[in-house]
């Protein structure tokens, strides 16, 4: 399955969250007909009708002509799309002993819309938090004020398995160690925005943003007739542009390169896309090595020299000298170079500290903290157990709650507090009172939902929202993001290889 | 290339990615090659003795051996099971296929988008293959299918491949697996063919030349140069010399040598040196007069160098780029 992010214990962590809404009700919209006849958000907040917000003409518009389709020309239109991904090769392969097998991350047509002052909201509070996570870094690898200062516990950062003492007192072009960020926002039944996790080491997907724009057009192009919709096509330039902006300075015109584990890796297509878009070579660690302090690439003409690595495989095998010594997807001595400024790597090294499960609990201080403002987009409420009060609100409303451990500090366990018996409130009550300081714990949210084609007609699915935002010595935020979809009935999980399928995610202009 | 028109920017080519690239090229013109050898043995080699029709092929690929450790007998059946269907024979079409699709893989974001497509396709059709597509009333649709693909393949590069270092890589892999199948084909058939040839051509079954040009798709550009029959001679000096038949092995041998001065001249690489001088050598062998002294009795070794020089012009290409 593809990994929408850093890691895998983190794609999980939708479902951790949220919980399905019992309430009912119908929603203020308009009356659906047509393909909509019957859709019944049940309480829930719907991106497509908007219960209670001002309508766009454009969305209106668009949810005419939805509506006046007919659901076999739909399911027409479905079929073409699933099988154009499988020919494209839009896919990932799932290994087995003896076989490969080609999957495609399923598509629904409909696509998700965000209007102009919505994605305002989004594109500022992407850049906010993407400043933050970055002078967080730079604080946490130098001074340490925010240790100091107690904003956030020091064993929480200097002892997370994603803090990188190599790191220390390593200082990085224009202070930007998160040049990718995929920021994973979901909005509940009030339609209100949320931040549910930062992905900020290599966080994937992007290729599917623009994937997914080409195939609406492909396929559903007289849907978006005469709207004004934002582009997703820069996304290429714009990286290039920020990794050539990191090289190293004395370099007029930097050889950027995009660095895969290879083509069994689950995110190749994604690798490739991006080396395409940018027009840059896709290699593997064994086309480079390093040599008198600078990367080069084994060429046709001989060894080239590399100035700026977008790396999509992980800190631990990027340098068999450094991390992981039995690694063979990274490239010796690259570290050393790094150090040396010949070089460039993107996203830095050590940057698995600030997507913690802990550490976004203490976001919205960090925030303010550094940039003296608050959070435009808010965490979902968030409780620390390991502070005294948060502990007594979480023992107190434990089976409203959902309890996590934090990320890689030795807790284990989970409990959705509304789908726990007695019996395993009880125990957990016990396993938490032992040790607070491994867990927090979350409201339940009442995800948001988008009408999707499903095998009953067109139904409301859970959806989230992942944009990107790309860093060099500024932050460009690509218009829209990857909406993912639980395409199963009642599911909150999102991620592909449990039923998660994508959506088109249209920003008007 | 005029010169006045714009060169393309040069661009680092991986070394890696060049050897895929041509590797490509040599699986995808392995499975027409393939293709049209079954197709024709099928088709025109019927003779009393159908067994040794088959045998040719495995010959050819000096498959004897694998091929009698899974079958006890060579038919149709049998070989093109062998050849189509069989995923543990590294020289079937499946294998090719599979080859081919892993370095198109690889090369993803070097061909166009095209050509990655087709060859998706293409491959999920030949995995889908059955024994039933191999039966006797279908055989000639399978190996139609499987030319055209290559076919459409090889036309969708022509048209969408951007001409700067990868392609020549790839159009130097296209003509050495061409040379290289040209003379297997030669190799093997003229065996059966020259003891006839020598007690004189008015007794040389005209069935068995035939099948031997359509092999190579050669038939009807032979009977246009050859109108009043066939000559052992001429038809080795065709297979092998002719400027203008695209399986020619001087033919392919001389756009080797194009693609390779490209490479040095355009892009100033250096690796050219041992494969140039090889291929100057091969090139002077590949003259008419040549051929026709070598088809009195000493055609076979003469093949047998060429074979092996292929080879080593490949390893040189190789070693002189990508090592």
């Amino acid at each position: 399955m593809p990994e929408f992010s850093g890691s895998q214990m983190q794609s999980q962590s939708l479902a951790q969250t949220l919980v399905q809404s019992q309430s009912a009700g119908p929603s203020t919209g308009a009356p659906p007909h047509g393909v909509l006849q019957g859709y019944d958000a049940a309480g829930l907040f719907c991106e497509m009708l908007r219960p209670g917000q001002p309508t766009h003409p454009a969305l209106s518009l668009l949810l005419s002509r939805l509506a006046a389709m007919p659901i076999e020309s739909l399911r027409r239109r479905a079929a073409d799309a699933e099988r154009d991904l499988l020919e494209r090769g839009i896919t990932f392969t799932v290994y087995s002993d003896a076989t490969a097998i080609d999957r495609i991350l399923p598509f629904d047509l409909i696509p998700r819309v965000l209007t102009p002052p919505e994605w305002r909201q989004i594109e500022t509070g992407v850049i906010q938090r993407v400043r933050a996570l970055n002078m967080f870094l730079h604080d946490i690898y130098h001074e340490q004020k925010v240790l100091k200062d107690g904003i956030i516990p020091r064993e929480l950062v200097l002892g997370n398995a994603g803090y990188c003492h190599q790191m220390i007192g390593f200082g990085v072009p224009f202070g930007t160690y998160v040049h990718v960020c995929g920021t994973d926002i979901v909005r509940d039944e009030t339609g209100r925005f949320m931040v549910l996790e930062d992905n900020a080491r290599t966080p994937s997907g992007v290729a599917y943003v623009v994937e997914n724009r080409h195939m609406t057009l492909r396929v559903l192009s007289d849907l978006m007739t005469g709207l004004s919709v934002r582009g997703v096509d820069e996304y290429g330039l714009r990286l290039h542009h920020a990794m050539a902006e990191i090289a190293p300075q004395s370099v007029l015109d930097p050889q950027v390169v995009v660095l895969s584990p290879g083509i069994f890796n689950s995110a190749y297509f994604e690798h490739v896309f991006l080396a395409r878009e940018m027009g840059v070579p896709l290699v593997e660690g064994r086309d480079l090595l390093v040599e008198d302090g600078q990367v080069w690439m084994r060429t046709t003409a001989g060894l080239a020299p590399v100035h700026t690595i977008y790396r999509r495989i992980g800190d631990d095998f990027l340098d068999p000298d450094v991390f992981n010594p039995d690694s063979m997807l990274g490239v010796r001595g690259l570290m050393e170079a790094w150090r040396r400024g010949s070089v460039a790597i993107a996203n830095a090294v050590g940057t698995g500290v600030a997507d913690d499960k802990a550490v976004y609990a203490y976001m919205p201080r960090i925030i303010r903290y550094y940039l003296s403002e608050e959070p435009i987009i808010p965490n979902v409420e968030t409780h620390i157990c390991a502070e005294a009060e948060a502990l007594t609100y979480t023992l107190d409303n434990l089976e409203k709650l959902v309890v996590k451990p934090v990320a890689e500090s030795g807790g284990y366990g989970l409990i959705i507090g509304p789908h726990a018996t007695r019996a395993q409130l009880a125990e957990f009550r016990e396993r938490l009172k032992h040790n607070p300081a491994n867990y927090i714990s979350q409201p339940t949210v009442k995800l948001s939902v988008s009408p999707t084609l499903t095998d009953e007609g067109v139904q409301p699915r859970h959806i989230d929202l992942r944009p990107f935002a790309v860093t060099g010595k500024e932050t460009w935020v690509l218009p829209g993001g990857l909406s993912r979809v639980a395409l199963r009935k009642g599911t909150l999980v999102v991620n592909s290889s449990q039923g998660g399928g994508t959506k088109d995610t249209w920003v008007l202009a | 290339m005029s010169a006045t028109l714009e060169a393309p920017r040069i661009a680092h080519l991986i070394a890696r990615h060049a050897e895929g690239t041509l590797w490509l090229a040599r699986y995808m013109e392995r499975i027409e090659n393939l293709a049209r050898l079954l197709d024709v043995t099928n088709t025109f080699a019927r003779d009393a003795d159908d067994t040794r029709n088959w045998l040719t092929i495995l010959r050819i690929n000096g498959d004897l051996e694998a091929f009698y450790a899974k079958h006890t007998e060579a038919n149709l059946a049998s070989v093109a099971a062998f050849y189509v269907l069989d995923r543990d024979n590294p020289t079937s079409v499946q294998a090719a296929i599979q080859s081919a699709r892993e370095n198109a893989r690889t090369l993803r974001a070097l061909i166009s988008t095209e050509m990655w497509l087709q060859i998706n396709v293409f491959s999920s059709r030949i995995r889908a293959l059955t024994a039933a597509d191999l039966l006797p009333d279908h055989f000639t649709a399978t190996c139609g299918m499987l030319k055209e693909g290559t076919q459409a393949h090889t036309g969708i590069t022509e048209g969408t491949f951007y001409r700067d270092q990868a392609w020549h890589f790839y159009m130097i892999g296209r003509y050495l697996e061409r040379a290289d199948q040209t003379t297997r084909l030669l190799d093997t058939r003229f065996h059966a063919l020259a003891p006839q040839a020598a007690a004189g051509d008015v007794e040389i079954d005209a069935g068995q030349w035939n099948a031997l040009l359509r092999a190579a798709a050669g038939y009807h550009a032979y009977r246009r140069e050859h109108p009043n029959g066939y000559h052992a001679v001429e038809v080795a000096g065709f297979l092998l010399a002719n400027g203008a038949f695209p399986r020619s092995v001087g033919l392919n041998l001389m756009q080797i040598e194009w693609h390779l001065t490209q490479l040095r001249t355009r892009y100033q690489l250096r690796g050219t040196r041992a494969s140039l001088e090889r291929l100057d050598e091969l090139n002077a062998t590949m003259t008419h007069r040549n051929v026709a002294d070598m088809v009195n009795g000493k055609l076979s070794p003469f093949l047998d160098y060429v074979q092996r020089e292929i080879a080593a012009l490949h390893a040189d290409i190789i070693e002189g780029f990508c090592r």
